[in-house]
């Protein structure tokens, strides 16, 4: 019964066992975690902005990105992926979300940041409702673990207008 | 006891062999039912027609890499940009991992048209479409990514690629169930 591979089986259960307990208790306490991210974004230029040959609206931005998101950083934190995303209503759609630029936090000295961009992701309408029309900024964020639960949450920015014409 | 020809004592020492095999047998069915029941049960839980998914690409580098093991949540939530959905595309095997970017849901019947790219990768994933395929919708997902455990895909991997290991680890777990 008590042979060698009985008692490495035996250790090899264990091991785990706690393994797996310990990586349960490293995502449960980033519960015990609180965050308060603030975040400011400001368009400094509308670039252009026109109606596509097969009929959508696209524009280009010019933006200010300024967020300080350390407080989302735990120890079991690997990294935190934020992203701004332009979010509108048309006539067809009940919502539409067009991410405008992103990136990836390694680590909390970097979590503080302003950061001046053109959109890094084209922002294209379905359609052509884009003159005129009023967009909220929205800065996403999910939270990777080391191991465990993934976190996500946002800020919601709004007050943004395209122009009435393209240019 | 003294025993001549077939008596009682073969007959206990033959029922003692039958006996054995068949708790062999059992208990080697038990493994295989109880991995049965954890997988399907996890299959309810999630509502994910497969709640674990190992990654095998390194297009979401660095959050998730090759052997990383992924948890699976398949649920009538609307799908938001930024969420790492598992998506099909009709005609390829194999499932693949990306991010949300975009989300275009209708005002009247809720359908969505949902457009994905790998945190790793340059371009979006339009080109990992079908031809002429622009966006993903609902029935192409299979379900978003929620939880995460790093490393314990190796396992398969390396099973798969080598099925020379798989044999031999199921050959010393049957060896186990006899000792």
């Amino acid at each position: 019964m008590h042979s060698f591979l009985y008692r490495a089986n035996a250790l090899l259960t264990f091991s785990i066992t706690i393994l797996a307990l310990m990586c349960a208790m490293a995502s449960v306490s980033d519960n015990f975690n609180s965050p308060s991210p603030t975040s400011e974004v400001q368009v400094l230029n509308i670039n252009w902005f026109q109606k596509k040959p097969d009929g959508d609206d696209e524009v280009s931005l010019t933006l200010n990105i300024s967020a300080n998101l350390q407080s989302l950083f735990t120890w079991n934190t690997k990294q935190v992926f934020v992203f701004l995303a332009a979010e509108y209503k048309t006539p067809k759609n009940a919502l539409n979300q067009v991410s405008l630029w992103d990136g990836i936090i390694p680590s909390k000295e970097h979590a503080k940041f302003g950061i001046h961009i053109t959109n890094k992701y084209r922002f294209i309408d379905q359609g052509s409702n884009l003159r005129g029309k009023d967009f909220n900024l929205t800065l996403h964020w999910h939270v990777m673990p080391k191991t465990g639960k993934m976190f996500a949450d946002k800020i919601v920015m709004s007050g943004y207008r395209l122009p009435k014409a393209y240019r | 006891m003294v025993c001549k020809g077939f008596s009682r004592c073969d007959l206990i020492s033959y029922l003692t062999k039958c006996l054995f095999l068949f708790i062999l047998a059992l208990s080697s069915g038990m493994i295989v039912a109880s991995a049965l029941i954890i997988w399907k049960m996890l299959m309810c839980v999630t509502g994910s027609e497969s709640p674990v998914v190992v990654v095998l690409s390194g297009s979401m580098e660095p959050g998730f890499k090759r052997g990383d093991i992924l948890f699976l949540h398949m649920s009538r939530d609307p799908i938001r940009a930024g969420e790492i959905v598992v998506y099909n595309i009709d005609g390829r095997d194999i499932p693949i991992v990306h991010r949300v970017i975009q989300v275009h849901e209708r005002k009247d019947t809720g359908e969505v048209d949902i457009l994905t790219k790998g945190d790793n990768n340059d371009e979006d994933d339009i080109s990992f479409y079908a031809p002429g395929q622009r966006w993903l919708q609902r029935h192409h997902i299979m379900g978003r990514a929620v939880g995460f455990l790093p490393y314990v895909g190796w396992a398969t991997i390396i099973m798969s690629e080598n099925p020379l290991i798989k044999y031999i680890l199921t050959g010393a777990l049957g060896l186990l169930v006899i000792a």
